[in-house]
């Protein structure tokens, strides 16, 4: 048995310190230690996207990346998008626009997507289909989907 | 009631019920499940596609620190060779068992043949990799052909296939069965152009992005609790009890939400492993997950396979002769979905004379499972690229040729059944007078690439079946509906909603549940498109009694007889004296004073459900130079009977659609001789991403259902159906080329552009 890793991070605005086994990932410390299930396992591998996180300002799959990675690092996941005040307006949007079926890749849409609203707000059908192409949804043939970010991108 | 009637909820579109919990990360799927003093699971898989196990040697995972239970074949049930229907197919308990762990050989790729419960996952990995199998490896076969070969390795000992009522002398064959009307030599007698052609589509995977789970806990009074995102918990607890060998009563199945199915999780896998080891660990929850080699290489895909079809056109351009031969791979046991290929042959056509033989041929792949509208994905590729040829050779208007054809109320089917009210030709008007079928086509758009357009029908018959429902009403006139039909894609609201429409309340004051298998009476499967209609139905039926006993109590508040009751746009009120009139939420919040709570069920066991029909149009445009295809414009038409909620039908429309796509242009396994999948994760099996499509358009055609009381039809299969064959005639429209083996990948396209200009 290896030594587990000291990490100390700050995850959806709140500071948190554990030990975390070396081998794991930053996908198993969120949902095994953390009790952070929002974010979810499609594959493992860094190819469907539902598994993704905003690290340090960038979406990552958080598959790909060490647990112990997280020590000194930020992180939102799904489960800090809403506030107290209420859903953010993509939440909202996929909720009104139908934009989700199973609802198994839904928060890893949603992080992808509010990361580039943030960086690109006036992205283009195209773009918006370009910064998504990370994510698989198997249910909806993403037109809905893409439909709720624009409808998020007009109404800003 | 009929669709053209005015609704006050049916038609809208609410915000489903459940979506704040799968917005927010809150809705626990499968995996997501953490019991009290849990194990981790872990399941040692066959490297070998076809090998005869000589023994096993679990001593030194046995003896690992942190192992708490391990087993093998020999830990199953002795389960009997029986034979129940599961809705969506059918299941013989012997080798469901050998299925999930195998007993002597291994007859796939990831076969399982030994499982280990531990205190982290780490720990059941580490043990399962110190099990030591001593294999002896066979010869695999993997293609429909090799396996029918009079001297192909046997791959199910013991195994004898019925050949249309006699024993087959071949290994391999599951089933060979026929469906004969007219006569079919006179018709091709009196054809005047016959075109007969092979058509071979891959085997794929339903690719939902969850993949399978199952916790389980097996209580010291052989009671037995499991957790699993299923399509079916009351058909996961009749498979669990002919697995382990149980009364039905003493197992409860718990759905969790389900992360996608589209007919792969019907099946069970993992969760009688975690069953049996948490009775080996005395008792403790054991939880065993998939990854995403173990589903694409162990769970369910849908067969590959061939249609090879000969059709005969008279001079009157009407098809008067059909003979289809349909193959299927069923993987490493018996039981492809080939009878319901066979259903959907000839349906969105009116043909006298018609044959159909189908073949169920046992390989060494995975055993394969429903995935949306099972079959009828191949047939419509063989029918529809020959219709789409004929038309060509004739100089016929294909959508003028598919109505001079189409089936209609009345027609009798491939494989027996007369078509009640359908909306087949509806279907195909609707397309020919869309916005894309009218709007035109550059077919060389200068960029170098070509052009083409395409058109194809599809059909799928949908079923009926069993569902429970029961309704309490609250005091705050808000409804209480509890179900056990699990939700992929909104129904709990598409059947809250029929409720609501029932007692004149909004959709938002009927609050749906999903429960476990002690909860509500027997439900089965959300698949084969019946759970808005046959759930729905039984939302309807409970609404209406609940309807009734409010009658009941009105009567008695305003001392009147209850024939004088009316109920109306959700008020009661007097027939005789205006004054008395109380709306729903009124006499709702009277109950408890007036004789205490109300509460009502509804069940069904619904035989028919009236098919649907999909007519689908496909624009691409191709780069000759690297054989790419991109769809650059899509339509799905297709007849809903009723759209409950129009977001959640234009959703399975343009999913189907996608999954379609996929399979024509991309998605396949790719198996090497050894029966080894070459492409078991998402960056090589390469499902449609966002930027591989456009826009899929929409049109929902609502020819009621005259079996539903608000005339629902199945929506979630029938768009699968038409996207193989329409790219297809697309393809030929751009290239000139007709590609009779999908999927239709670059190699393939360049390979027979290399054809026709050598």
């Amino acid at each position: 048995m290896v030594d587990k890793v000291h990490v100390k991070t700050t995850i959806n605005g709140q500071e948190f310190e554990f030990l975390v086994e070396p081998y794991m990932s930053l996908l198993e410390t969120l949902r095994d230690v953390l009790n952070l299930t929002g974010t979810k396992e499609g594959c493992n591998d860094g190819n469907c996207g539902a598994c993704t996180v905003e690290m340090n300002g960038r979406i990552v799959d958080s598959c790909c990346v060490l647990g112990a990675e997280l020590n000194g690092a930020t992180i939102n996941t799904i489960e800090g998008m809403a506030t107290p005040e209420g859903l953010h307006p993509l939440q909202q949007a996929f909720l009104e626009e139908a934009a989700l079926q199973c609802g198994i890749c839904t928060p890893g849409f949603l992080v992808s997507a509010k990361s580039l609203l943030e960086k690109e707000p006036d992205a283009d059908e195209h773009r918006v289909r370009h910064w998504l192409a990370g994510n698989l949804c198997r249910c909806t043939g993403y037109d809905k989907i893409i439909k709720a970010v624009q409808k998020v991108q007009t109404s800003a | 009631m009929v669709a053209t009637q005015e609704y006050k909820v049916i038609g809208t579109r609410p915000i489903r019920h459940d979506g704040l919990d799968k917005v927010t990360g809150r809705a626990i799927y499968g995996a997501d499940v953490k019991l009290p003093g849990m194990l981790y699971g872990a399941v040692l898989r066959s490297p070998h596609a076809h090998a005869r196990i000589k023994s096993i040697d679990t001593s030194a995972a046995e003896a690992m620190a942190g192992v708490i239970a391990v087993m093998t074949a020999k830990d199953m049930p002795e389960a009997g060779d029986e034979l129940v229907d599961l809705g969506e197919g059918a299941i013989n308990f012997s080798h469901a068992s050998d299925h999930i762990m195998a007993m002597n050989k291994a007859k796939f790729k990831g076969h399982p043949v030994a499982a280990v419960a531990a205190i982290s996952t780490n720990v059941a990995r580490e043990a399962v990799a110190a099990i030591k199998v001593d294999w002896e490896v066979l010869k695999s076969v993997v293609t429909v052909d090799e396996a029918m070969a009079p001297d192909a390795p046997a791959i199910v000992d013991g195994w004898v296939g019925d050949d249309l009522g006699e024993k087959s002398p071949l290994p391999n064959v599951g089933s060979h069965f026929r469906h004969e009307f007219g006569d079919i030599e006179k018709g091709f007698a009196d054809s005047t152009t016959i075109i007969e052609h092979r058509y071979d589509l891959a085997m794929v995977h339903q690719g939902y992005i969850e993949p399978h789970n199952g916790t389980a806990i097996w209580d010291q009074d052989d009671r037995v609790r499991v957790w699993t995102s299923t399509q079916g918990s009351f058909t996961v607890r009749t498979q669990l009890a002919g697995v382990l060998q149980l009364d039905e009563s003493r197992i409860k199945v718990i759905p969790t939400e389900i992360g996608g199915g589209f007919g792969g999780k019907i099946p069970i896998y993992v969760e009688p492993l975690a069953a049996i080891l948490s009775k080996k660990s005395g008792g403790k929850p054991v939880r065993i997950l998939m990854d995403r080699a173990d589903v694409f290489e162990a769970s369910g895909p849908t067969p590959g396979g061939w249609v090879s079809l000969k059709l005969g056109v008279n001079d009157d351009g009407k098809i008067i002769a059909g003979d289809a031969d349909i193959r299927f791979d069923a993987g490493g046991f018996p039981g492809s979905p080939v009878g319901a290929a066979a259903m959907c042959m000839f349906s969105c056509y009116d043909i006298p004379n018609t044959r159909i033989d189908g073949w169920d041929i046992i390989v060494n792949k995975p055993k394969t499972a429903a995935y949306r509208a099972p079959g009828s994905t191949h047939v419509a590729y063989a029918i529809e690229s020959i219709v789409d040829e004929i038309c060509e050779k004739l100089n016929l208007d294909p959508v003028q040729f598919r109505l001079d054809n189409a089936s209609k109320e009345g027609t009798r089917r491939g494989d027996g059944p007369i078509f009640p009210r359908i909306g087949n030709i509806e279907t195909v008007e609707a397309a020919r007078d869309s916005a894309h079928w009218n709007s035109p086509l550059d077919k060389n758009p200068g960029n170098g690439k070509v052009r083409g357009r395409g058109i194809a029908s599809g059909y799928w018959f949908n079923v009926g079946l069993k569902s429970s429902v029961n309704l309490s009403v609250n005091t705050d006139g808000t409804v209480m509906l509890i179900e056990g039909s699990t939700d992929i894609g909104g129904s709990r609201t598409s059947i809250a909603m029929q409720a609501a429409e029932v007692l004149g309340i909004s959709a938002e004051d009927v609050i749906p549940t999903v429960v476990d298998t002690d909860s509500v009476g027997y439900t089965d499967v959300t698949g084969g498109s019946r759970t808005t209609y046959a759930t729905g139905f039984a939302a309807y039926k409970a609404a209406q009694s609940l309807i009734e006993e409010l009658t009941t109590r009105a009567s008695t508040i305003w001392d009147i007889p209850e024939d004088e009751v009316g109920f109306e746009d959700g008020k009661f009120s007097s027939k005789t004296d205006p004054e008395l009139s109380m709306t729903f939420k009124e006499l709702a919040g009277k109950l408890n004073e007036t004789g205490g709570p109300v509460s009502s069920t509804g069940a069904v066991d619904l035989e028919n459900a009236g098919g649907g029909f999909a007519v689908h149009i496909c624009d691409l445009e191709i780069d000759p130079e690297t054989g790419k295809t991109d769809v650059i414009r899509y339509t799905a038409v297709q007849d809903v009977g009723k759209a409950i909620h129009p977001s959640y039908v234009e959703g399975q429309m343009q999913g189907g659609s996608v999954q379609g796509i996929g399979w024509a242009l991309n998605e396949e396994y790719f198996m090497n001789d050894d029966g080894q999948m070459a492409n078991s994760s998402y960056l090589d099996y390469r499902m449609p991403t966002t930027l591989d499509l456009p826009e899929i358009e929409t049109v929902l055609v609502e020819v009621p259902n005259p079996l539903h009381p608000f005339g629902v039809r199945g929506v979630g299969e029938p768009p699968i159906v038409p996207p193989v064959a329409a790219v297809a005639n697309a393809i030929h429209d751009a290239l000139g080329i007709r590609l009779r083996q999908a999927p239709m990948n670059p190699g393939r396209i360049l390979e027979a552009l290399k054809e026709n200009n050598g």
